[in-house]
């Protein structure tokens, strides 16, 4: 099967998880999209990397998904705390750094 | 791959049939309004996502989408949720004017440029990985062979990256106490002055009510006088309007009883019942006399205890 099948639908999920990012309000949320964006890009290193007979796709793939755990614990951990001082979860409610 | 119709392969029958799937979900992550159902739609993504990965012999990665993805970040999102609150809806107010029109329109033009620009530079069939997979014996054992020699600086800061975020966290999550711990005996001296002060009662709350048909925590109890223990349900369930009729549930044992009593004429054998009937009037106003309160006690009734 061609491998540009899987990466138009990797550009499609790529392209609904930015703009999901764009729209959303609540931060975990656009968190979700920011997650959405890492696994296209994961499916095109993996369908590139079958394309081409070699592993290294596969192990950028695998670093990706590694970063993303360590993202997604710090990310968390920022809502988490920001939850705590503000009581809300909307990326509009945190503005004290805006002049 | 193993031909399920002519020159169909199971790669392909994965693909078509988890595309529009994979799509729709990710739709979802964009429409709807609680996170909660966001959370859900991207765990289909992820979970056919592995199912691609599957199909396109990267059986380890299959395996780590799962565990890692589907399994721990996810996981990990809806324990952020449930902290957050499960109901924070999100506003509808733009901060910006025209900022999600703008975003839908710049984001579908990035998307037609990546989709023409990346589908027109791909020519020609994939080589596959049956060979890569094959030299050292195996997918997992080729990923090994790569990580541990050409890749093993990335992999090395990959673990300071780890240790790095598992302490931030630490760090970000951590509070200070700024009051004392209450210990065991604290709580026992401020429930006695409570007692002392407004006479509440220092023991453990009354039980929910044991009927015939029901025993569950949203049945009330029922004092001597037929009047609902209103301590015997948790205020959470009150608060719901969630609470069993206690009437409705003490008719049919009223209703046997009665049946009993008109069968056999022998007040003597309506005795043992009397006191396993719950809360009828029959047992007198005994609420405030403490032989009445003992006996409920032993029996199936909830008691206030004061």
């Amino acid at each position: 099967m061609s491998p540009t099948y899987y990466i138009v639908l990797s550009a499609i999920l790529f392209t609904i998880g930015t703009i999901g990012f764009m729209v959303r309000r609540n931060a975990i949320v656009a968190f979700m999209c920011v997650e959405l964006m890492l696994n296209a890009a994961n499916l095109s290193l993996v369908a590139f990397s079958r394309m081409h007979g070699a592993l290294d796709g596969q192990i950028a793939a695998f670093f990706v998904m590694v970063v993303a755990a360590a993202e997604v614990v710090i990310g968390l951990a920022i809502i988490v705390t920001i939850f705590r001082t503000r009581r809300s979860a909307s990326v509009d409610d945190a503005n004290l750094l805006k002049f | 791959m193993i031909g399920l119709l002519p020159l169909v392969t199971g790669a392909e029958v994965a693909f078509w049939l988890l595309a529009p799937v994979m799509i729709l979900a990710a739709l979802g992550l964009i429409f709807a309004k609680k996170a909660v159902h966001c959370a859900l739609c991207l765990a289909a993504v992820m979970i056919s996502l592995a199912v691609q990965y599957a199909a396109l012999q990267a059986p380890f990665l299959f395996v780590v989408q799962i565990i890692v993805y589907t399994g721990a970040i996810l996981m990990l999102f809806l324990f952020v949720l449930m902290l957050v609150g499960v109901d924070s809806a999100d506003s509808l107010i733009e901060t910006i004017k025209g900022q999600r029109v703008l975003a839908v329109v710049a984001g579908v033009a990035f998307g037609f440029l990546l989709v023409l620009a990346v589908g027109n530079a791909i020519v020609g069939q994939p080589k596959g990985l049956a060979d890569a997979n094959s030299e050292y014996g195996g997918n997992v054992q080729g990923i090994a062979a790569l990580i541990f020699t050409r890749y093993v600086f990335a992999f090395e800061a990959t673990s300071a990256l780890l240790i790095t975020a598992a302490v931030g966290a630490m760090v970000l999550a951590h509070r200070e106490r700024l009051t004392k711990k209450k210990t065991q005996g604290d709580l026992v001296a401020e429930r006695m002055q409570r007692y002392a002060e407004l006479g509440e009662h220092p023991g453990p709350l009354p039980t929910p009510g044991v009927f015939a048909r029901h025993n569950a925590v949203d049945t009330p109890a029922l004092l001597p006088d037929g009047a609902i223990a209103e301590r015997s349900v948790s205020a959470t369930l009150k608060a719901r309007g969630e609470i069993l009729d206690a009437d409705e549930l003490v008719a049919p044992v009223r209703r046997t009883l009665r049946a009993i009593a008109g069968d056999d004429d022998d007040p003597s054998a309506r005795e043992p019942y009397a006191g396993t009937q719950i809360g009828t009037a029959q047992l007198g106003p005994g609420r405030s006399s403490p032989d009445a309160a003992d006996q409920t006690r032993s029996t199936t009734t909830g008691e206030e205890g004061r």
